[in-house]
């Protein structure tokens, strides 16, 4: 990169830098506070006391109590854990899970993955915002049903769906309810006892704490199975040296999440509006993808007519600017996003499609510059496009 | 995972553009798979009254590398015979390029196409006899569109 390349970041969604009251908070438990939780020894049990607190601080933002909160290394992993813990527990109450079509990939690969294992997988469709029916719901629930799992919110399209609707109705059948919520923790307020939810999922990396920490939280009462089998380190669900400066990195970066909320999300919608309204101003043939109003605060999700989306996002990157299309695992993959095209969208629209997300160091000066660089380079770009 | 000249490439195209009467058009690729190239040739002849490739433009939607290649392509044919044109390979494109990542050679393989399917436009034009390779590569290439576009209807839209 030449010297004077200035990073435009709009990949919040993606990931977060770290922020540095949370490094330095961390700093201490490589090589100072370094002691395995699990030892006997005074630095075993410092390290223990602080994973202990750490425990205490994530329960309280979600209301769980402190036992109930497993830490993992990735919300890929708590997925994992949540889907093929709760099937393998519970199958001798019946083999039918009901998930969204639009779950990030972790969850739709686990949920196949479990279809190959004698278990079978409803997906529920969506409307064109994203949006889950509590009708389709009920009309797929089962006997058989023992796990239903609907993420909090979209990380392609943010469409936030109606969890706690669909926790009321779990609860009331007596069927484990799961949700991910790696995009709302530390942005929306969760109350797991309110919203009736039985497993939750939530990252680090996603709220400006480290990579490699997550948690899962699992009501007392449910059954599941663990993934991983060792020490029996919490509660015997994630056996595992725990991963003490993530762990402290994620109940720091949460504790600051949770103070920040209220201002960040006020401050991000209203760029968000500003931001929307401009692009689609400016720039002829732009559709929103997602909810008008049911949304994340950070996010944007748009199509460009005539325009194939990982072309604009190479194009924009060459100016500085960091954006994503659909998410950033599938960007080595071909097909179109899932998620839009669970939305009824074409195939031609779902491959035109942009997504920019905003976060907490985003500036108005740095909004202004990416409306410039994605005037020009959809400009560019349809200049080369037979279709426009 | 783009190599520099592919990046090059695709941020300040070569010979992009609709051509006006041009000889012959190719037009491969689908919306469906996100990679479409139209590729406009005319034909001149030489001091050695052979026929070759006077200009050539293109169009494309798609993705980095379905750029870079229409881009890559039309300068490895420009001022070629016919015949040499058509012997360019997909490996010859991915080797200008400095290489391809593996789910892009597609791209490269696109663009051989795209600037078959202009010159059989253009014999076709003419009324002149078709050469059996480019007929061959022309009769895949409408197979492989049919069968695109059979997927593409069954689409939701």
């Amino acid at each position: 990169m030449p010297l004077n390349f200035k990073t435009y970041y709009f990949d919040y969604a993606s990931t977060t830098p770290v922020d540095p009251k949370v490094v330095s908070v961390m700093a201490p438990y490589f090589n100072k506070k370094f002691g395995n939780p699990n030892s006997l020894h005074h630095l075993g049990r410092e390290a223990n006391q602080v994973l202990m607190q750490s425990r205490e601080t994530i329960a309280k933002i979600i209301q769980a109590s402190p036992e109930e909160i497993i830490f993992t290394s990735s919300a890929t992993e708590s997925n994992n854990l949540a889907l093929k813990g709760v099937a393998w527990a519970n199958k001798n109450r019946g083999n039918h899970i009901i998930i969204s079509s639009i779950e990030h990939d972790c969850v739709l690969n686990s949920a196949r993955w479990l279809e190959g294992q004698g278990f079978s997988v409803t997906y529920l469709p969506v409307n064109r915002e994203g949006l889950v029916f509590l009708n389709d719901l009920k009309k797929a629930i089962k006997p058989q049903t023992i796990l239903v799992s609907i993420m909090h919110a979209n990380n392609e399209i943010g469409t936030i769906e109606p969890i706690e609707a669909i926790g009321d109705l779990c609860r009331k059948k007596n069927i484990f309810f799961h949700t991910d919520a790696a995009q709302t923790f530390g942005k929306i307020s969760i109350d797991v006892r309110k919203m009736n939810i039985d497993l939750l999922t939530a990252s680090a990396h996603k709220i400006y704490g480290p990579k490699g920490s997550a948690f899962l939280y699992v009501r007392k009462g449910v059954k599941i199975e663990p993934l991983l089998h060792g020490g029996e380190q919490e509660s015997a669900l994630r056996s595992s040296t725990v991963n003490m400066p993530g762990v402290v990195g994620l109940a720091t970066a949460a504790a600051l999440s949770q103070k920040l909320m209220k201002k960040e999300n006020a401050k991000m919608a209203k760029m968000r509006d500003q931001l929307i309204k401009a692009i689609c101003k400016n720039i002829p043939s732009v559709s929103l993808n997602g909810h008008p109003t049911k949304r994340l605060s950070n996010n944007i999700n748009l199509r460009f007519k005539a325009i194939e989306g990982e072309s604009l996002l190479m194009l924009l990157d060459a100016a500085g600017v960091c954006v994503s299309t659909g998410s950033a695992c599938s960007s080595a993959k071909l097909t179109a996003s899932h998620v839009l095209l669970s939305c009824g969208l074409r195939p031609e629209e779902a491959h035109g499609s942009l997504r920019i997300t905003l976060g907490r160091h985003t500036t108005n000066q740095e909004i202004n510059y990416l409306l410039k660089a994605l005037a020009k380079a959809v400009k560019k770009l349809r200049n080369l496009s037979p279709y426009f | 995972m783009y190599s520099q000249k592919v990046l090059k490439h695709f941020q300040n195209p070569h010979n992009y553009g609709e051509m006006k009467n041009p000889d012959g058009v190719g037009r491969v690729g689908n919306l469906v798979c996100g990679d479409v190239m139209w590729v406009y040739v005319k034909i001149g002849k030489n001091k050695k009254k052979e026929e070759y490739i006077k200009d050539i433009k293109f169009k494309t939607y798609g993705c980095t590398a379905a750029i870079a290649t229409s881009s890559m392509v039309t300068d490895l044919v420009k001022g070629k015979t016919i015949q040499k044109a058509l012997s360019v390979s997909k490996n010859e494109i991915i080797d200008s390029l400095d290489g391809l990542p593996p789910i892009k050679i597609h791209c490269s393989i696109l663009a051989t196409e795209a600037l078959n399917e202009a010159i059989y436009d253009y014999l076709k034009k003419q009324k002149r006899e078709i050469p059996s390779a480019i007929l061959a590569k022309h009769k895949t290439s409408e197979k492989e569109q049919e069968i695109l576009d059979k997927k593409h209807k069954n689409c939701r839209s």
